[in-house]
């Protein structure tokens, strides 16, 4: 098990004749995630790596059964991806792209409401479940098939989890990014009822950062909720007030937002706070003992 | 981006807000021409900064002669402002509004934001007008009313009714508050705004609701199709160093610490200068290379973190990922080689090759040192300039 993806992933890359897309596709498949199609407008009947081109999301899921979507779409395009995939009813898009307007997002996330279609990001690495397939832009050699599941708003910041993670010999059932802007398709609530249901993950590691009050809604849904033990970090302690920290969505407002207040939340909800990065794996192993 | 209250009034107008008759005075030769358009027996000099608590902090004047508004206007260009937000070192008033005075019956809150818990565009309201909103938040939270405006429903009308009832306001305003907040909202979603704030918004005696301050922030990923917008940005407003990293395409906060940071990916940033902080050393910049680290961004990446003379030291922290660590060592070799001065640094690489990438930084014969984890790597920079202060 694991959560979202799988064997059973059929893939199609929107955007698949950008560079960054050409270059992400390979590595995907290399890694061993079933591409069955690929769609820019106008490139319709080409192929890239083998891989069937087509002109619209209704034509590639028609043709192919494609089931999830990632999209390495320019940010002006993005949104319209994303409302054309969940119009082809795509079960899970993947939006890599940053720096989508908010207003965009805005009426993505009403249409997202109305729809039966999972989306993960924008501004996010992607999704990957160690051995089977890997979605986005992470470094598929780091990850390990493991027990621990991941979730994060950033992107790097994922793979250092990871890597400690793997070099602590423990490997990741599913890591997630759900990046960092302020609005997103998926958040940690939707990640951590998922990985409390899956009986490969026995605990989870939730990395934060300031901003908004995601891990704040979060703490307060593991308290009533997660039946298995949750390690956190937060970033930005040293963050000043009311300046943006490279992502949009991180930036203290006022009082609200802080390291610190989400620290104490969370650690009043029974998650174990790791200060450091190299403290997340001592704490894991007390917490995996306790259960 | 922000931009200047007089800047947001004009655009206001254009969406049928009320606000004071005023005029910019950017130089003291210009001051007279403008005081003497003033119709109203009172003025109001206001200073045109960026930052807020401009009141308090002497940037807005009453004045109630031409004499008077020469004198306070003449006082206040050239003058560094010191608010509560400025810092320390103020910023400069090289530009003024005067407006014309009125007599205000009331004064009330109103502002309009992102709301990130529901995806929405949420209007927040208070009949406490002038003070600061997260004040009147912890002290009387009843006093606040939001309203989460559904993007597909827009303003109705029952919201402006809500809203006239929280102000106080009798009917007969009601049709002016609804050309008010539809045209503020209207305003909020076709400009790509983040934040408008018109504090205070108010009634005058003559029964008029104007907006008598305005704030407002736009998304900047939305600037690219409001080149009009675009026109409206301050570059004496805002650092030079961080104009300079997002001209390419670096994302940098200054900050008044002493180690710069140079690593790839938000998140991995803040938490780099977290480290640095629990190591006991005080971080001198927020820096995101962005994913690829290429030797070129590395290089434009030194010269901002160094033109910061606070600088004593550079930890270097990038998760490789895909790329080959030893590329990207080589690329911090031929950065550090060409650092306009000169001060140690500390590298953490991680990646594939890592072992062949810190193998040519350790014997690169540069002021360089390679350490194997982010924590240990800030450990490593703060004891180093320890050291050297102590030899010093």
């Amino acid at each position: 098990m694991s959560i979202w993806v799988n064997q059973k992933t059929r893939l199609v890359v929107q955007g698949i004749t950008g560079s960054a897309a050409r270059y992400h596709t390979e590595q995907m498949q290399a890694y061993g995630t079933k591409i069955v199609a690929g769609v820019t407008p106008g490139k319709g009947g080409t192929k890239v790596f083998g891989i069937p081109v087509y002109d619209t999301m209704r034509e590639a899921v028609q043709k192919t059964q494609a089931n999830t979507s990632v999209i390495y779409v320019p940010a002006p395009f993005a949104a319209d991806a994303i409302i054309e995939a969940i119009d082809a009813k795509i079960e899970l898009v993947v939006c890599i792209t940053e720096h989508i307007p908010v207003q965009d997002m805005v009426k993505v996330k009403y249409y997202l409401k109305h729809s039966t279609t999972r989306l993960i990001g924008p501004n996010c690495p992607g999704i990957i479940t160690p051995d089977q397939t890997k979605i986005g832009i992470m470094p598929g050699h780091i990850h390990q098939k493991g027990t621990i599941g991941i979730v994060s708003r950033s992107g790097t910041l994922t793979y250092e989890a990871v890597s400690v993670v793997s070099n602590a010999g423990l490997g990741q059932s599913t890591a997630v990014g759900i990046g960092g802007d302020p609005i997103n398709g998926t958040d940690f609530i939707d990640v951590l009822k998922a990985f409390n249901e899956d009986t490969e993950t026995e605990a989870v590691i939730m990395i934060g950062e300031i901003g908004g009050d995601a891990e704040e809604n979060a703490a307060a849904w593991i308290k009533a909720n997660m039946k298995k033990p949750v390690v956190g970090f937060i970033a930005g302690k040293t963050a000043p007030k009311g300046k943006r920290m490279g992502h949009a969505g991180a930036i203290v407002s006022g009082n609200s937002g802080t390291a610190t207040s989400k620290i104490m939340v969370m650690e009043a909800a029974g998650i174990a706070v790791a200060e450091r990065l190299s403290d997340i794996i001592p704490k894991l192993k007390v917490e995996l003992e306790k259960y | 981006m922000n931009i200047h209250e007089y800047q947001a009034k004009a655009i206001l107008k254009q969406y049928g807000v009320s606000v004071p008759e005023g005029y910019l005075v950017e130089a003291v030769n210009q001051l007279e021409t403008q005081a003497r358009k003033i119709q109203t027996d009172v003025a109001v000099v206001k200073a045109q900064i960026h930052a807020g608590g401009r009141g308090k902090a002497g940037g807005v004047k009453v004045v109630d002669s031409l004499n008077a508004c020469m004198a306070v206007g003449t006082e206040m260009l050239g003058k560094q402002l010191v608010t509560h937000q400025t810092g320390l070192k103020g910023q400069k008033i090289r530009k003024i509004y005067i407006e014309e005075g009125c007599e205000i019956k009331s004064e009330f809150y109103m502002s309009m934001v992102l709301d990130r818990a529901t995806s929405q565009v949420m209007i927040i309201a208070s009949k406490e007008g002038g003070m600061d909103i997260e004040k009147v938040a912890m002290q009387s939270p009843n006093s606040i009313l939001k309203i989460s405006v559904d993007p597909l429903i827009g303003i109705r009308e029952f919201h402006v009714r809500v809203l006239a009832e929280s102000f106080g306001l009798s009917t007969e305003l009601m049709p002016n508050l609804d050309k008010i907040i539809k045209g503020i909202y209207a305003c909020f979603v076709e400009k790509d705004l983040n934040l408008v704030e018109i504090n205070p918004f108010v009634l005058t005696k003559e029964n008029v609701l104007i907006a008598l301050d305005a704030k407002m922030n736009f998304d900047d990923n939305a600037l690219f199709r409001h080149p009009e917008i675009e026109l409206l940005r301050d570059f004496n407003e805002e650092d030079r160093k961080e104009i300079e990293a997002s001209s390419v395409g670096l994302s940098y906060v200054a900050l008044d610490g002493e180690i710069g940071c140079l690593v790839n990916g938000a998140g991995l940033a803040m938490a780099t200068m977290d480290a640095i902080h629990y190591a006991g050393g005080t971080p001198a910049n927020f820096l995101d290379v962005g994913g690829s680290a290429s030797a070129e961004m590395v290089h434009k990446a030194l010269d901002i973190i160094l033109s910061d003379d606070h600088v004593k030291g550079v930890f270097i922290n990038i998760f490789g990922g895909i790329m080959h660590c030893n590329t990207i060592a080589k690329g911090i070799i031929q950065a550090t080689q060409a650092m306009p001065r000169s001060v140690p640094i500390v590298v953490r690489l991680e990646g594939t090759n890592v072992e062949e990438g810190k193998r040519l930084l350790d014997h690169s014969g540069l002021d360089i040192i390679s350490a194997d984890t982010m924590d240990e790597g800030a450990e490593k920079m703060v004891a180093l300039i320890k050291h050297k202060e102590a030899i010093a």
